[in-house]
Parts: structure tokens; sequence; C-alpha cells
């Protein structure tokens, strides 16, 4: 266990790494996704199509993946990062928001059909309609799912460190090979880190849970 | 536009036709209702009765016909259709009042945000509409907190903000309790005498009597009769009619 004290200082900067990937992920992915599950209800249909192409190809394919095309296949195309980071960020977002479009999506079908109805016959249009009734109703319900995409993505995360990305896997990997004799305390540390972020995300889901849950 | 059948007609209906499929719902449908006339479509259920009433706002497309509003042919979609909604009240068998929003936002919402009432000018009217069908002290509370009759109430108070030239009402009352069904009707006919142009589909023969200046009679999506309640009611022309009104009398 020693290594784990001697190594605090590491950890936490993993942590904190960890953090950072992750909320930047997260807010892009659930915009995105947002977008992405509105695409999907318009009543254009490229639109819809390029959304649930989009969602389909992403959803189904390992993460890896993603960050093989953010990695090595972006840069090719001429879109050059200065850090890993960002195209870690990329590809955690990207893949999230299939994810996050999924379950936006299956709010919006929670939400009955005569709240759109009844907006629709106070005139307003089909923007107001999904931003003022829908959205709002969907997004309560859809909270608890969202929280869960979020602590997936806390630990897809540290696909990252297999990317020369530095955060909480990248240094459990550094600390495993300095440290040859004492790898099960390195990783278990590391997991321990990890639970330090998801556990409250969870706690958090089941609370907000409670308190959004709208009355019919 | 050849409006010229509809004359002073405020909703116009022409030669409608629309399918589900194989099933033909609505049947060369024409009416034409005058500003002020309140009239009540009534038949026996799966007659096409709430999809015409539904059709008015184009909250059902039809295959065949034109519907005009003042004059005006309702728009395919689009910003125009929404224009013309504004200006069609609708209220709903399930109420649909906005969940996540109060009573008094659930009233002031439309004016706000389609009209762009400020918000103090909004929240007054919306309180003079909610004090007018008696649920002013429920202003600040959630839909869900209502009872049946209260929500729809309310939800004629969130179609009259927005000052329509004509309300529809699908079976505003079939989703009620006994109890309530009379505070609905009872704002409803006070809406009439005011002189409001009302369709109204309802399995509520009073109401029919007491406010209606027409009665429409429909059966497998046509209208089959079109004639003043007292005639309707104690002479009927047609055998769908008078069937369908022995039924309602020996229960």
């Amino acid at each position: 266990m020693d290594v784990i004290i001697e190594n605090l200082p590491l950890y936490w900067d993993g942590l904190l790494r960890t953090l950072f990937l992750s909320a930047v992920s997260g807010i892009i992915a659930l915009f995105v996704g947002t977008l992405l599950a509105a695409a999907r209800v318009s009543p254009v249909a490229a639109l819809r199509g390029f959304s649930t192409v989009y969602v389909e190809v992403l959803r189904n394919t390992p993460l890896t993946i993603a960050f093989f095309f953010a990695a090595v296949v972006l840069p090719r195309l001429g879109v050059r990062f200065e850090q890993f980071e960002v195209a870690a960020i990329i590809a955690l977002s990207a893949y999230t928001a299939a994810f996050v479009a999924e379950a936006v999506r299956s709010g919006v079908n929670s939400v009955p059909l005569g709240q759109a109805e009844a907006a629709r016959s106070i005139g307003m249009k089909f923007g107001q309609v999904l931003t003022l009734i829908i959205l709002p109703q969907a997004l309560r319900t859809v909270i608890p799912p969202l929280i869960n995409i979020l602590i997936a993505l806390v630990k897809n995360s540290s696909v990252a460190g297999a990317f020369f990305v530095l955060e909480l896997f990248g240094y459990g990997r550094q600390m495993a090979n300095a440290n040859g004799d004492q790898v099960m305390a390195v990783l278990l540390g590391v997991a321990f880190f990890y639970l330090l972020l998801t556990v409250p995300l969870g706690i958090l889901a089941s609370t907000v849970e409670r308190k959004v849950a709208i009355a019919r | 536009m050849t409006t010229q059948a509809s004359g002073d007609a405020l909703v116009s209906l022409n030669g409608v036709n629309k399918h589900y499929g194989q099933l033909h719902v609505l049947k060369d449908i024409n009416l034409q209702v005058r500003k002020g006339e309140v009239v009540v479509v009534i038949g026996p259920s799966g007659s096409g009765k709430s999809t015409l009433c539904r059709t008015i706002n184009r909250l059902e497309t039809i295959d065949t016909g034109e519907i005009s509003i003042d004059g005006k042919r309702l728009p395919e979609e689009g910003k125009h259709l929404a224009e013309l909604r504004a200006d069609v009240g609708m209220v709903f068998q399930s109420f649909n009042l906005f969940a996540h929003k109060t009573i008094l936002e659930n009233v002031t919402l439309g004016p706000i945000k389609v009209k762009g009432v400020n918000k103090a000018e909004a929240d007054k009217e919306a309180m003079k509409l909610l004090e007018r069908v008696g649920v002013g002290h429920q202003a600040p509370k959630l839909p869900a907190q209502l009872s049946g009759g209260q929500q729809q109430r309310v939800a004629i108070a969130r179609a009259l903000a927005m000052k329509p030239k004509v309300m529809l009402f699908d079976e505003p009352t079939s989703a009620l309790d006994p109890e309530m069904i009379n505070e609905v009707l009872d704002v409803m006919i006070q809406l009439a005498k005011e002189g409001m142009t009302m369709i109204v589909v309802t399995h509520e023969m009073g109401f029919a009597r007491k406010a209606a200046d027409r009665v429409v009679f429909m059966a497998d999506g046509q209208i089959v009769e079109d004639a003043e309640p007292e005639e309707f009611f104690t002479n009927p022309q047609s055998s769908r009619a008078k069937d369908f009104l022995s039924k309602l009398l020996t229960h």
C-alpha cells in the first residue's frame, strides 16, 4: 500500500486530468447529443437520416475505433492538434453523443403526444414546441440514464491512456511499470480513484431522479 | 381560391376527404360555420367526429378538399400554419396542460411566446381568464395538483388567452368524472352566450339542447344530418340518427 501513499500526487493529478477530460467531453456530448436527438425527431428527412446513421455507427463500433480515427486518421486529413488531449476529447464526445442522443430521444418519446398537440394548437412553431414543451419534460425523465452515460464516460476516458494521454489510467500504467512488484496495489489505487468520481455521480443520479420527476 | 360557396362562413370545409389506409374516415365533408355560431357534432364512436374537429387546425391532415378559417385557406405546414392555429383555440379530451408549467404559465405561454405580449400584461390577462373559469386561486400550482374539471377549465382559459376566432372542443368532458362535467359545461355555455364561435364534439346532449345553434350528426365518416337542436332531437330524418337517439334515450 506504500506505493499508493508515495504516489498520491500522481494519483491526484491523474484524477484531475480524468475529471477534466470527462467534464469537457461530457458537456460537448450532452450538447451535441441533444442536437442529434432534435434532428432525429425533426420534420426534415435529411436531418433525421443523418442523425440515425451517426447514432447507429458510433453506438455500434468500439470506442477504440473512435480514438483511432481522432488520433490517427484526422491528422492525416489535415486536422492537426498540439496535444493528444484534443483528439481524446473529440473521440470521447463523438462517441458519447450517440448514447446521449438515444437517451434524449427515448425521453422525447416518453412525453405524451398531447403535449405537442396542445403546443401546436396555440400557434407554436416546431422549434418552440421542442425547446419550450418537449425537451424540458424529456430531459427531466432522462437525467438518470444521462448520468449513467456520464459514469460510462468517466470509465471510457481511460482509453485515452492508451493513446498517450496522461490521465488516471495512464499514470496507473506508468506507476505499474515503475513498481513491478506492487502492480496489484497500484491498480487497486487506480480503481479507488475512479470510484471516487463515479460513485458520487451514481448518488447524484438517484437524488436528482427523486427531485425532478414530473407529476402527471 | 374557391370561397364563393362559403359566404360569410368563419370556418368552411369543402369536399374534405381523409383516409387512414383503407379506412375512409371523412367522406366528402361540407360544413360552414358562421361567426358566433355554436355547432355541436355528435355521432357514434368511430364516426369521424373527432377527426373532423382535428382537421380544422390541421392536427390531422386531409387528403382532398379545402378548409378555410375566416376566408384564409389552411396552409400545409410551417410559419403560416402556426399563425393560423393561434386563431383557432382547441380544447382536448385529455386536457393536455403543459405538465412542467404552473397553471398561470400554461395560460401565459402562448401570449408571451407566440404573440410577443409582455409578461406583466400576459399575467394580468391570464389571471382575469382564470378567475372567469373559476380557478384563479390555483394559479401557482402545477396541473397534476388540480382535479380533471379544474384542469379542463384551465385548458379553456389557455385557449382563450390567444383571443381565438373560433374554439374547437374535442370531447371536452369525456375524460371527466360525472360530478365535474357540469363545471366545464357551465363555462362552455357561458362562452357560447358571449358569442364565441364554437365547434363542439360531445356526447352531452344536454349541452347540445341548451347551447347549440346547430347539431351536426355524423356516422361512418359522413355528415348525415345538419339541423337545429330542437328539430334534430324531436324529429330526426335519417334512420341512423333515429337509431342513435333511441339508444341514448333508453339509458
